[in-house]
C-alpha cells in the first residue's frame, strides 16, 4: 500500500496580497449587506471599497522593489507577477479608487446613479414605491470590488485557464453594474443585454482557443506553452491548432478592449450603462484587456517565431490591420456623434486603436510605454465621465420662479445632459467643470503639455521601432482626425451660448404633453433640447412618475458635488497636467515594467 | 475510433452554437447558443486530455461549467428584466440605442 502525505503546496502569500484584498473586501462586501443595518450600509461599503482599493494598491508598492529585482510565479504560474503584471494591478487599483469616488458621489441633488431597486419594472407602482422610501442599492460597492479584483487577476496570470475565469469575474459584475442605472432605465437594460450576450460569445471563443492551444500544446500555461514549441513541434503538422487557438483567444482579448470589428458593443454599453461605471468600465476594463492582450502575444511570440517565422508575421498582420481599422472606425465615426457619452465611447475606441498601434511592433522594450498610456487615458476617461455625472437637466416652469426651490415639479433635477448641443454654453455656467473636462480632451486628442502627448508619443514610438514607421504615420493622421472631434465638443462648450441663455432671442419649449400640437413642439430650436426627456420609450418610462403636464422649459444645470466627484475630478485634473510636463518619474517607473518574461 | 472524430464533432457544435448566435433572434435562443459553444469547449477539453494522456483537460472542463453556470445566473436575470419591461425577449426589439 502506497503511503500517501497531503503535501501542501507552497504559496507565496505576499505576492497574492493585493489581489486578496481587493476579492476579499468584496466578499466582506457582501456579508455587510446581510449584517449592518440599512442606514449604515451606504457609507460602510463605500469606505470599505475605497481602503480595499487603497490597500490593494500599498500591496502592489510595497511588492514593487521586491518584483523588479526577482519576478515570482505562484502556484505554479496561475499567478506570475512580472513587473509590467504588477505595473497594470498598481494602475487599476488607482483608476478604480478614482473610479468608486464618482460612483459615490451623491451629489447637490441627493441621488446617486442608480435605480433604488433594479429588479422593479420601469414605471410601475413598486418601482414608484421604492424611489419614494427612499431605497439604496449598495451591492453596487461588492460588485465594483469583484470587477476590479478580477481586473486585476486578467492582467498577470500566464495561466489561460485562470485568464478566462478572471474574464468572467470582471465580467459578470459589470453586466450587472449595466443594468442599474436610475434614469433612462429601458436604455441601461438594453446596454446590459447588448454586453451579456455579445461578452459570452467573446468568451466562449476566447475558451475554444483555449482548447485548441492546449489540444496542440498540452498546457495552457503561456511560458510552459513557449517552451515546448522551442524544443520542437509537440503534435506534427497540426500547427492548424495553434494558429486557430491563438486566433481565437486574441479575438477575446481584442473584444474587451474594444477593437474594430469587435467594437459593436463598446458605443451602446457606454452610452446605456450609468455615467460613474461607464468610466470605472472604460478605464479600468481597458488596462485589464490591453495589459493582458500584450503578455500573451509576447509568451506566445516566443514560442510561435521558433516554430515558423511565417506564422508570427501573419499574426502581426492580424493586429496591425486590426489597429488601422480601429483607429480609422474610432476617429471617423465619432467625429458625427451627437451624444458626450457616445462621443467618448468611440474616443475609447480610437484610443484602443493607439495602443494597438503601441503592441503591433512586438519589441519588449516599448511595452512601458504602453502602461504608461493606460495610465494617461485611464485618469481623462474617468475624469470626463465624472463631468459628464454633474451636467444634468432640470425642468423649469417659466414664470414659476426659477430658483425658488422645489415647488411641484418645478426645479426638479433630472437624468444627465448628454446631447453634445445641451453643454453649449457650458464654459459661463461651471467654468471649472469647463475646464478640467477641456483638459481631459485636450489630453485624450494628444495635445503637448498632457499627459496624453507623452503617451502618444511612446504608442508611435513603439510602432517605429518595431519596424512599422508607416503604421506610426498612420496613427498620427488618425490623431490628427481625432483632435477635429475633441475640438469640435470643446467649441461648442465654450464658445457657443446656450440654448436657455435668456440673452437668446428663441426660447425653446420641450413640449412633452402627449395630446400637444406638433406645430407648438415645433417652437424648440432644435430637437437637441427635447431628447434629453425623449430619447426613446426607456427615458418616457422613467419619466411618467413625473409626468410633464404643461408647457415647461428644461434647461441645462451643472449640479454640485457632494465632495468625491471632485475630489476624483481635480486628481485626474491635476495628474493629467503632472504627466504631461513632468512625465520622468512615472516614465522611469514604467521603464522598470517592460519586462514580461520571469 | 480514431480520437480526432471527438475533436471534429466538437468544431462542428462550436460552429452550430456560433451560427445559433449571429442569426437566432430570440436573446434565449442566443444565449443557449453560447451554453453550445461552451460544451464544444469542454468535449475538446476532455478527448486532448485523453490524447495527451493527463487529466488538466478534464480538470479545465470543472472550470468551464462552473462559470458557464454563473453566467447563466446573470445573463438569465438580465433577460428575465428586459422581458417583464416590454413583453419580448428578441433582440431585434433592443434597438433604442444605435448610430
Amino acid at each position: 500500500m502506497i503511503e500517501s502525505e497531503f503535501v501542501p503546496p507552497e504559496i507565496d502569500w505576499l505576492a497574492l496580497a493585493p489581489l486578496i484584498v481587493v476579492l476579499g473586501a468584496g466578499v466582506v462586501g457582501v456579508l455587510i449587506e446581510a449584517f449592518v443595518p440599512a442606514k449604515a450600509r451606504r457609507a460602510t461599503q463605500i469606505v470599505l471599497t475605497l481602503a480595499a482599493l487603497a490597500g490593494g494598491f500599498a500591496f502592489v508598492a510595497v511588492l514593487w522593489p521586491q518584483i523588479v529585482a526577482q519576478p515570482v510565479q505562484v502556484l505554479g504560474g496561475s499567478l506570475t507577477l512580472t513587473p509590467f503584471a504588477l505595473g497594470a494591478q498598481g494602475i487599476i487599483a488607482v483608476l478604480a479608487f478614482l473610479g468608486v469616488l464618482v460612483v459615490a458621489d451623491r451629489t447637490a441633488t441627493g441621488q446617486d446613479a442608480f435605480a433604488p431597486t433594479a429588479s422593479a419594472v420601469p414605471g410601475t407602482s413598486y418601482e414608484d414605491l421604492a424611489r419614494r422610501s427612499g431605497l439604496e442599492q449598495t451591492e453596487i460597492y461588492p460588485l465594483l470590488l469583484f470587477a476590479a479584483g478580477g481586473m486585476m487577476l486578467f492582467a498577470s496570470t500566464d495561466d489561460l485557464i485562470v485568464m478566462f475565469i478572471a474574464l468572467e469575474v470582471l465580467s459578470l459584475p459589470l453586466y450587472v453594474l449595466c443594468a442599474t442605472a436610475r434614469r433612462r432605465r429601458l436604455l441601461s437594460q438594453e446596454a446590459a443585454a447588448k454586453y451579456f450576450l455579445l461578452g459570452a460569445f467573446a468568451s466562449a471563443l476566447f475558451i475554444f482557443g483555449v482548447a485548441l492551444i492546449y489540444g496542440f500544446a498540452g498546457t495552457v500555461r503561456l511560458l510552459e506553452i513557449a517552451q515546448r514549441l522551442q524544443q520542437g513541434l509537440p503534435l506534427e503538422g497540426m500547427s492548424v491548432l495553434l494558429v486557430a487557438g491563438v486566433l481565437l483567444v486574441v479575438v477575446g482579448l481584442l473584444f474587451k478592449v474594444g477593437a474594430v470589428p469587435f467594437h459593436a458593443w463598446t458605443p451602446d454599453v457606454y452610452t446605456g450603462a450609468p455615467t460613474p461605471i461607464t468610466g470605472f468600465m472604460a478605464a479600468c476594463t481597458k488596462v485589464a484587456a490591453v495589459a493582458a492582450l500584450v503578455q500573451v502575444l509576447y509568451r506566445v511570440s516566443i514560442g510561435v517565431q521558433a516554430v515558423d517565422p511565417e506564422i508570427m508575421r501573419q499574426l502581426q498582420m492580424v493586429i496591425v490591420v486590426v489597429a488601422v481599422l480601429t483607429m480609422a472606425v474610432g476617429t471617423v465615426v465619432g467625429s458625427v456623434q451627437t451624444d458626450v457619452k457616445r462621443l467618448l465611447a468611440y474616443s475609447s475606441i480610437a484610443h484602443a486603436g493607439f495602443l494597438l498601434v503601441g503592441v503591433a511592433g512586438f519589441n519588449a522594450q516599448v511595452q512601458s510605454s504602453t502602461l504608461f498610456y493606460l495610465i494617461a487615458y485611464g485618469i481623462a476617461t474617468i475624469g470626463a465621465f465624472g463631468v459628464v455625472t454633474l451636467v444634468r437637466e432640470r425642468r423649469v416652469t417659466p414664470g414659476a420662479g426659477e430658483h425658488n426651490g422645489p415647488v411641484g415639479d418645478d426645479g426638479v433635477v433630472l437624468g444627465e445632459a448628454t446631447e453634445i448641443a445641451q453643454w453649449a454654453g457650458l464654459g459661463r455656467k461651471a467654468p471649472w467643470l469647463t475646464a478640467a473636462f477641456a483638459l481631459f480632451l485636450l489630453s485624450m486628442a494628444g495635445i503637448p503639455l498632457t499627459a496624453g502627448f507623452i503617451a502618444k508619443f511612446g504608442a508611435f514610438t513603439g510602432a517605429t521601432t518595431g519596424g512599422l514607421w508607416w503604421l506610426a504615420v498612420l496613427g498620427v493622421l488618425a490623431s490628427v482626425v481625432a483632435v477635429a472631434f475633441y475640438l469640435r465638443l470643446l467649441v461648442v462648450m465654450v464658445f457657443q451660448r446656450a440654448q436657455d441663455d435668456p440673452a437668446e432671442p428663441q426660447v425653446k419649449l420641450a413640449e412633452a404633453t402627449p395630446g400637444a400640437a406638433p406645430g407648438e413642439a415645433e417652437v424648440s430650436t432644435s430637437g437637441a433640447v427635447s431628447t434629453g426627456a425623449t430619447t426613446g420609450a426607456g427615458a418616457t418610462a422613467t419619466l411618467t412618475t413625473v409626468q410633464v403636464t404643461t408647457a415647461q422649459r428644461i434647461e441645462v444645470t451643472v449640479v454640485r458635488s457632494r465632495g468625491p466627484a471632485a475630489v476624483a475630478i481635480a486628481v485626474c485634473a491635476l495628474a493629467t497636467v503632472i504627466l504631461g510636463v513632468f512625465p520622468s518619474p512615472v516614465l522611469a517607473l514604467v521603464e522598470q515594467a517592460s519586462k514580461f518574461v520571469p | 475510433m480514431d480520437i480526432t472524430n471527438y475533436v471534429v464533432l466538437a468544431a462542428v457544435l462550436f460552429a452550430i452554437g456560433a451560427t445559433t448566435v449571429l442569426l437566432r433572434r430570440n436573446a434565449i435562443v442566443v444565449f443557449m447558443g453560447v451554453e453550445l459553444m461552451l460544451n464544444a469547449t469542454n468535449l475538446a477539453f476532455v478527448t486532448f486530455a485523453r490524447m495527451h494522456g493527463d487529466l488538466t483537460g478534464q480538470v479545465l472542463a470543472f472550470f468551464v461549467m462552473v462559470v458557464a453556470a454563473a453566467e447563466v445566473v446573470v445573463g438569465l436575470a438580465i433577460i428575465v428584466t428586459i422581458f417583464r419591461t416590454r413583453r419580448s425577449a428578441s433582440v431585434d426589439d433592443v434597438n433604442l440605442l444605435r448610430g
